[in-house]
């Protein structure tokens, strides 16, 4: 093992030693407390088995110990019995590197009356009572349904990005929130960053004035295309439109939402706010085919703080076009600027750098800081923050798509209502492109 | 009609230059062919049906030492023990694969299926091609793109590359062996770098951790080594196509290894990246230095199975292409054997 050794970067930048003195601190201090066999176990069931979830699951198993699998769900079997195997492999192969005795149903004991498929399976998977960890990885516009059920069955709650795709679905998510806080869950969210070092630092010299008072920000998610299923002979309308989620509003909240709210998070966290107003523009110039659904190819919104500041915020989904996934800040003192994974930079009259070799798996960190709290019994409940950072970019959209300006308030109180009441695997008509100065602002 | 004629004819002539200069690209080759091809020039490529051309330099076939000695500075057990190795003649890319040229494979036909153009798609053997699935952001990490060298694929990708290239140019791309690759690195040399031994000297040849300003560069900025390779220490590491083994020079046969590989198999990880990269200390620019692929590479990857196109991690990988001028028998066919399926 002699080449991992070398291959681990053994050259730090000059300031790391210190940076990285805060990040093991930081690191130890969200390790769980050692775990003490008994009624502090995680018993996880998993809701929406795709890849995200999956992953999820076992970022989970791998956080703490006395961490177990016991159910999933999802509405398609082929994406469950895909799951099911490939965590039940990836903890196989941990379990052989641990200690003599582990066995797989340590972490991994889904029988088969513990997978549910369907509609309404996570319905039955909430019901069983030995869960207290759910993890809600199925696209966002079934979060508000799932997360009022979960909360209602009593669960911790690990929550996928972005928690709902309308105002309707956000108000439902609030009411959500505060029934979670009286009942003492934990929830977690998927805004990974918020769990990631290089962030949480920069934060920090952020909060602590290190730039100045914050006038201005920038944000992307400028990228290329992403994955598509071909419509199969014998899917209904909805089976095709579900299993190409991205490409359905209703389904997704359009790009802007499901992905971009991860870089207008990072916004809103520095300004400790959510801005009062949008004003934005987008259209669907080059992905036009109809088998990429009816949502957007990119979006550039001006949102307006409190404070006066603006964000300029853009997301893009094209192609053979330049990519740009990152955050900026510019400050009275200075300017931030900020990658995931990559770069966390702040030049002011102190500049200040944390090095890419000491970033944490947020991934992982995120369930770390989630259990940890729950034994605790400190529950740590990030709804709020990811619903507000969700309307944020829901009313970057709703902007977008009528072509006026939408403020804060519309947002919330927006009567637009994009899930279909009553789902059933059948007929569903795709709606329109929209078409800004046509499409209505509900 | 006429034009048909014309291309008739050009194609016997070529056939017959072929045959004149020994040039074969499936069939045995006398040992005059590996003397002939001493004589060969370098040449460019150009991607069919695109500008993006990328310059191949032609390789003599010899023998030469592979490994390090034990005193010399840096040196790490794997690259133990020393052994004599023969290289059959090839020719290898002046540079590293670029973006230009990766995306080609990457994205192109993406494009086109996207934007509902309609053609040309892609028919016969190139169906049989499988390409990268679309990354979750930016590949290339704000690094840029164009002459930047390309990073972040995983070994099954760079695979897959260089079978996409062989069916579009109707030549036999490959990824080096590490055998092929550490003889073309020393160039003859028998130092620690292919200039000689020592390191106040890197800064001329190669982009580090201390000259490269915390990135990639575009390629073909520094000196060449003798045989007119770029970039072969430092800016970005390079995929071969051996899976790692730390003791595989151990398990060789005493005597000379004539084009020694230890063929992959359908497990992820392992596999050799040599040359060291951008971000990398002097040492792991070495000839001999080895480093081996490893899970951590996608540990940022938040989908199960995990891509087997794009790593997380690796803005530090790229690859560059040989094209054998007679295939070994070993390696002929090869192709990645990964799947979604594949264990780490």
């Amino acid at each position: 093992m002699n080449a991992q050794k070398h291959s681990r970067r053994d050259f730090l930048k000059t300031s790391t030693a210190a940076a990285m003195g805060v990040t093991m601190a930081a690191r130890i201090k969200a390790m769980p407390g050692v775990y003490a066999a008994g009624n502090d176990s995680i018993r996880i069931g998993l809701i929406g088995c795709g890849g995200r979830g999956t992953g999820a699951a076992v970022n989970a198993l791998s956080a703490a110990p006395g961490v177990k699998l016991i159910a999933m769900a999802d509405a398609f079997k082929d994406r469950l019995d895909e799951s099911r195997k490939n965590v039940a492999e990836t903890i196989t192969k941990q379990i052989e590197k641990e200690a003599e005795g582990a066995k797989i149903t340590d972490k991994f004991d889904v029988s088969d009356n513990h997978c549910f498929v369907g509609l309404d399976a996570y319905q039955k998977l909430l019901s069983v009572s030995d869960i207290n960890y759910v993890i809600l990885a199925t696209p966002p516009a079934f979060r508000p349904a799932h997360l009022e059920a979960a909360v209602a069955a009593g669960k911790n709650i690990f929550t996928e990005k972005p928690v709902a795709v309308d105002g309707t679905g956000i108000r439902s998510v609030l009411a959500t929130y505060e029934k979670a806080l009286a009942k003492r869950l934990a929830i977690a969210a998927g805004t990974q960053r918020r769990h990631q070092t290089g962030y949480l630092e920069t934060m920090k010299l952020i909060h602590a004035g290190r730039i100045g008072d914050l006038v201005a920000a920038r944000c992307y998610w400028n990228q290329g295309g992403l994955w598509k299923k071909d419509r199969q002979p014998g899917w209904s309308d909805l089976e095709w439109q579900m299993r190409n989620w991205l490409y359905f509003t209703w389904l997704s909240g359009d790009h802007i939402v499901e992905q971009h709210v991860h870089n207008i998070d990072v916004i809103n966290w520095a300004m400790n706010a959510h801005p009062t107003s949008a004003l934005g523009m987008g259209g669907r110039q080059v992905r036009t085919d109809p088998s990429y659904g009816h949502i957007f190819d990119h979006f550039t919104i001006d949102y307006e703080y409190e404070n006066g500041a603006h964000l300029m915020s853009m997301c893009r989904q094209q192609d053979g076009t330049d990519k740009n996934v990152s955050e900026a800040l510019t400050g009275t003192k200075g300017n931030a600027t900020t990658q995931a994974s990559q770069r966390y930079v702040i030049k002011s009259e102190k500049p200040w750098q944390f090095p890419r070799e000491s970033d944490n798996e947020p991934y992982q960190q995120e369930h770390v800081d989630l259990i940890a709290s729950i034994r605790a019994s400190k529950p740590i409940n990030e709804l709020k923050n990811v619903a507000e950072s969700t309307l944020t970019a829901i009313m970057g959209r709703m902007s977008a798509y009528t072509g006026k300006r939408v403020t804060w308030e519309q947002a919330m109180n927006s009567t637009e209502s994009l899930v279909p009441p009553k789902l059933e695997w059948g007929p569903l008509p795709m709606p329109g492109v929209a078409l800004p100065g046509l499409t209505p602002l509900l | 009609m006429r034009s048909a004629k014309v291309q008739l004819v050009c194609y016997w002539v070529f056939l017959l230059w072929c045959s004149l200069c020994g040039v074969s690209f499936d069939t045995p080759a006398s040992d005059q062919t590996l003397e002939k091809i001493q004589e060969l020039s370098p040449y460019f490529e150009t991607i069919p049906g695109t500008n993006i051309k990328f310059e191949m330099v032609p390789i003599a076939g010899g023998s030469f030492l592979m490994g390090s000695p034990v005193d010399e500075p840096g040196h790490s057990p794997d690259e133990s023990p020393q052994h004599q190795v023969t290289i059959r003649p090839f020719w290898m890319g002046r540079f590293e694969v670029t973006w230009d040229e990766y995306d080609q494979f990457a994205f192109k036909q993406q494009i086109i299926n996207e934007r509902a153009l309609g053609g040309p798609q892609q028919k016969g053997v190139a169906d049989a091609l499988t390409r990268p699935t679309p990354p979750y952001a930016d590949e290339s990490f704000g690094y840029g793109k164009g002459r930047q060298p390309a990073i972040s694929m995983t070994y099954h990708a760079a695979m897959e590359y260089c079978r996409w290239l062989s069916a579009v140019t109707g030549k036999l791309y490959r990824l080096p062996t590490e055998a092929e690759w550490e003889y073309a690195a020393r160039a003859g040399s028998k130092t620690a770098y292919s200039f000689g031994h020592d390191v106040a000297t890197l800064g001329a040849y190669a982009w580090y951790a201390e000259n490269s300003s915390g990135a990639p560069q575009v390629v073909g900025k520094k000196k060449p080594n003798a045989w007119g390779l770029y970039d072969m220490h430092g800016n970005v590491a390079e995929w071969c196509i051996d899976q790692y083994d730390k003791d595989f020079y151990s398990t060789l046969r005493s005597g000379i290894s004539i084009g020694p590989v230890l063929l992959p198999d359908e497990r992820r990880y392992p596999h050799v990246v040599r040359g060291g990269s951008w971000d990398d200390h002097p040492a792991r620019l070495r000839s001999a230095a080895r480093l081996a692929s490893r899970k951590e590479w996608s540990k940022r990857d938040p989908q199960r199975p995990q891509s087997i196109w794009w790593h997380t991690e690796a803005i530090t990988v790229g690859f560059r292409v040989v094209r054998p001028v007679v295939e070994q028998e070993v390696l002929k066919g090869i192709k990645s054997r990964i799947t979604r399926q594949s264990p780490d």
